[in-house]
């Protein structure tokens, strides 16, 4: 790949002294531990000069959520068919019910689960344990719940501090009742970020979901699953019908609109396509040394990084499905290049910087660049080294590189780099947004989407179109 | 061997039985095993303390909350509050992980104490605490003293602290502690005998409606009462956009927050978010105490503003006088499109106290309260309130249940509408009535919390919410010959 062209403006000597700058207003200790974090981008660099995954400095207000966020937002909330229970105090269920925006078909309360279960931990509970509640609720929602297809106990910070034993229960429970209860250990204590929440449920999914079932359907030559889609606005069904139509049967999603049977038996696929790499690259993995599965990375957001990710797919397969490849490819030029045609004029030439979970930053940056808009920064709340090492290159040499910004950093970095725009989450929005700062959610697509595919490229234009260029924004400064 | 430890296939739930489910879940059966459940709850309506906390935090001036536990927490706190108002929600935490729960979190806690105050440079560090540090049981004052000792931050700088686990109580509950904390400390050695500062401290409680705050004011200063509000969100939580980020748009003076124990009078308008902070003012403040209904509807305005005139011997303004007769006006004019409606209603206890009086002034029908967390107490006196009124028959008021409960109620036992937040959208929807959006948290609406919804201007707002959506359905929904003109 070639390398980016420089971003006027931007060098890293500049970049390197916005960064000493802003660590000069630290207590010492928090510089030392800050400053691996944040680096001027090399794009050869291998690997990325930039620390990650390391934890929370106390104090700095990290944008950061925890294992069970990671856990139940992420990888669990998004499967249908299940009752996931958020078993400890009332908080955390009622935090992540339906802040996430993955959307799921069914019936609510009875095909689907869009809901919030808990077991509500009273004081009680923590001195005398919560098992035999578990045991309880979890008998109690398969009655009122009966066509669920799996439960799973998503655990909260107190369950594991006071040594209850949910793995016990599961297990029992999965004997009673006859269906799958999957114990998941995600204690928002646990490691330094959304991030473990994800690999610990992977585990779970390891452990207790993939293998035990069967498609009916012998396996065929093109059966492959879609893996790390959450359906955030709906992107499951914008990037799946494109598979569809070169000719790939995907058999099952993880876990955007998930069913939980149909990932438990992923097994019987021949390739693995994986969207977020950072929260299933784990699973990917299982598979592939379990099952011989091979997985592949790949990228739907704007249209050349559609047409790459549409090649390379093709090139896992046979002849048919290469020529289903250029067929669709060619379909959508033109309209993509009627959105690129109706947007790129207003847009061509900004700037935006970015901050979202653990793989939207660089994913997305294709999509900005089909539009004309260069990233002058990018970083993640909850990335590690391979993410970053996966970002260098998609960016230009100097741009600034940020890992857990806290909003400290973020504010002094923004206010340097001036962008036309910053993408980043709910928490970051308002205080940009009151500077003047066009900006837009890039973890729940601000309430838009799907941002996936040709049909999220659309939807993606328009929106950016609309916060860079709202007339909102000529009122901020008052005549008098 | 375990019951799925074999192979199975994937299935596909017939679409007979599809349908016998969802029958089913709107049965009177399916009600009752609801409300058998005794250890599952399903769409609570009701958060943790520590929200509760950082609400009051965030409303004095210069002040930067600080959650002592779990990073996660700090996260759901701060999108919560970003998600209703639209705003920043600022706050900091000490982000205790695995070896917090083994050594304690007293490191923690300094060295974000320590980059807290470098950083944001905040006048006061309100500290509340999230489930990690409660259950290992770590001792904040010791922590917090330490903290000064060592010099992570000045020996001057408030650092008042509530204990906030979410496994008691709810938010409105960790309101009520993390203000009895900030006042106990900002008026520590402010008590000076004789001396008055002639103002009205004046409590919100937790109340998600800025629009409310702003009204309060307004008609403190139609009457001419000097005030201290405590606990002010409303210009940090409804900030205007101007082109500069402040960190700290407002809140309560420090000064004024100190001299309240020096006041004329002081007011709840929240009896159950602040029932240990009115206990300790009932002791220690100088002059008048009072505990009211939040002001919704005409009556319980009046009440407000007769005691506001009794404490301050104020007569009621003109202007007063001339808003309650355009209420009334209002609601005499439109009472036929409320009157008889019957209504669900769901909230927090001091939401539903007001909500239902002014129903019962419409001639509406409460008909459903429901109120996740509450006592026998809170229920006593909402049937009281319902017994005030013909229009009160029929209702039953429900505590400790969810919304999941409450929509086994919507589907067995119709009714016209429910109020409630946002939450409630998913019963709402299934049982086919409109959603009124009263309360916290209102994430899927624009500026709700901004149109106050207490006072004459507010009971005036309710009704043409409430009148104008009914009209508007049968607009939308009635068939051709019932079209017309006027409504």
């Amino acid at each position: 790949m070639a390398e980016r062209k420089p971003i006027k403006g931007i060098t890293t000597e500049k970049t390197e002294k916005l960064i000493a700058d802003t660590l000069a207003e630290m207590p010492e200790k928090t510089q030392k531990k800050r400053a691996p974090h944040l680096g001027a981008n090399e794009p050869s660099a291998s690997p990325c000069a930039v620390k990650s995954n390391k934890k929370v400095v106390p104090g700095v207000m990290s944008q950061r959520g925890c294992a069970y966020a990671g856990a139940k937002g992420v990888v669990w909330g998004p499967i249908r068919d299940m009752v996931h229970v958020s078993h400890g105090p009332v908080g955390c269920g009622v935090y992540s019910w339906g802040t996430r925006r993955n959307l799921m078909q069914g019936i609510p309360g009875v095909t689907s689960f869009p809901m919030d279960f808990t077991s509500d931990f009273q004081e009680r509970d923590i001195v005398y344990g919560g098992d035999l509640k578990l045991e309880k609720l979890l008998r109690e929602a398969d009655e009122l719940f009966p066509l669920n297809k799996g439960l799973s106990v998503l655990s909260e910070c107190p369950v594991g501090l006071i040594g209850d034993d949910i793995n016990a229960v599961a297990k029992k429970m999965e004997n009673e009742l006859g269906k799958l209860v999957v114990p998941c250990n995600c204690e928002g204590f646990r490691g330094v970020s959304q991030s473990l929440g994800h690999h610990i449920s992977n585990d779970s999914i390891r452990d207790h979901i993939i293998g035990k079932f069967e498609f009916k359907e012998e396996p065929g030559p093109y059966d492959v699953a879609l893996i790390g889609d959450y359906n955030i606005g709906g992107d499951v069904w914008a990037a799946k019908p494109i598979l569809e139509e070169i000719g790939l049967n995907v058999k099952s999603v993880w876990t955007g609109d998930g069913e939980v049977e149909k990932i438990g038996a992923t097994h019987s696929v021949k390739l693995n396509l994986i969207h977020c790499y950072r929260s299933m690259n784990y699973m990917c993995k299982v598979m592939e040394e379990k099952w011989g599965i091979p997985w592949l990375e790949y990228n739907f957001f704007g249209p050349t990084k559609i047409e790459e990710s549409l090649r390379a797919i093709g090139e896992c397969f046979d002849d048919k499905i290469r020529k289903n490849v250029e067929k669709v490819i060619r379909k959508y030029k033109p309209v993509m290049q009627a959105v690129v045609d109706e947007y790129k004029p207003r847009l061509d030439g900004k700037t935006a910087m970015l901050f979202v979970g653990g793989l939207r930053p660089r994913h997305t940056i294709g999509a900005y660049e089909d539009l004309g808009i260069q990233i002058t920064g990018a970083g993640y709340e909850f990335a590690h080294q391979d993410d970053y090492d996966r970002t260098a290159p998609e960016m230009a040499k100097g741009t600034l590189i940020y890992d857990d910004v806290s909003e400290f950093e973020l504010e002094k970095f923004v206010e340097e780099l001036k962008p036309d725009l910053v993408g980043s989450g709910i928490k970051e929005k308002y205080v940009f947004q009151k500077a003047g700062i066009p900006f837009r959610q890039m973890h729940s697509w601000d309430y838009s989407g799907p941002y996936h595919g040709y049909e999220g490229f659309k939807i993606f234009a328009r929106d950016i179109d609309m916060a860079i260029n709202s007339p909102t924004w000529d009122l901020v400064k008052a005549p008098f | 061997m375990s019951a799925v430890a074999a192979v199975k296939f994937v299935t596909e739930t017939p679409p007979e039985e599809i349908e016998r489910v969802k029958a089913w879940i709107n049965s009177e059966e399916y009600k009752e095993k609801n409300f058998a459940r005794t250890a599952l709850v399903v769409n609570p309506a009701h958060a943790c303390q520590p929200l509760g906390a950082q609400m009051v935090a965030t409303g004095f001036e210069g002040a930067l909350p600080f959650i002592h536990g779990s990073q996660g927490c700090a996260s759901y706190f701060r999108s919560t509050f970003s998600r209703h108002y639209r705003e920043p929600a600022a706050a900091t935490c000490d982000a205790m992980t695995e070896d917090g729960a083994v050594f304690g979190g007293q490191n923690n806690l300094f060295e974000g104490l320590e980059n807290a105050y470098a950083l944001y440079k905040p006048k006061m560090i309100p500290i509340f605490t999230t489930c990690m540090p409660e259950v290992i049981g770590d001792d904040l004052t010791a922590f917090t003293r330490n903290a000064k000792l060592q010099g992570f931050i000045p020996e001057d700088l408030p650092t008042p602290y509530a204990n906030t686990p979410s496994f008691n109580g709810t938010h409105i509950h960790g309101y009520d502690s993390m203000l009895l904390s900030i006042l106990q400390t900002l008026t520590d050695g402010q008590k000076v005998e004789g001396k008055c500062t002639g103002k009205l401290n004046i409590i919100p409680g937790f109340d998600g409606n800025v629009g409310n705050l702003r009204e309060y004011k307004r008609i403190l200063e139609l009457m001419g009462i000097p005030y201290t509000m405590l606990a002010d969100v409303s210009d940090v939580f409804d900030s205007g956009c101007d082109g500069e980020y402040k960190l700290y748009p407002g809140g309560t003076r420090m000064e004024d927050a100190a001299e309240s124990i020096n006041g004329k009078a002081t007011l709840s308008l929240q009896k159950y978010s602040t029932v240990t902070t009115m206990k300790w003012i009932e002791s220690e403040y100088d002059g008048e105490k009072a505990i009211l209904p939040m002001p919704f509807g005409v009556k319980k305005t009046d009440e407000l503003l007769l005691k506001l005139s009794e404490l301050f011997d104020k007569p009621i303004p003109t202007e007063l006088k001339a808003e309650r007769a355009r209420a009334v006006d209002a609601m005499t004019d439109a009472h036929q499109y409320l009157h008889g409606r019957k209504f669900a209603i769901a909230g927090d206890p001091d939401y539903l106290l007001g909500i239902v009086s002014f129903l019962l002034e419409m001639g509406a029908r409460p008909w459903h309260v429901l109120c996740s967390r509450a006592t026998k107490k809170f229920q006593k006196e909402m049937d009281a309130l319902l017994a005030s009124s013909p229009f009160g028959e029929g209702c039953t008021c429900y505590i400790n249940k969810d919304l999941w409960h409450m929509r086994s109620l919507l589907v067995t036992d119709p009714v016209d509408g429910i109020i409630g937040d946002t939450h409630a959208k998913w019963a709402a929807r299934d049982a086919r009535i409109p959603l009124f959006r009263i309360g916290f948290p209102i994430i899927d609406r624009v500026n709700l919390h901004r149109t106050p919804v207490v006072g004459y201007t507010g009971a005036i707002s309710m009704l043409t919410m409430l009148a104008n959506k009914f009209l508007d359905i049968k607009d939308e929904t009635c068939e051709d010959q019932w079209f017309e003109m006027m409504r």
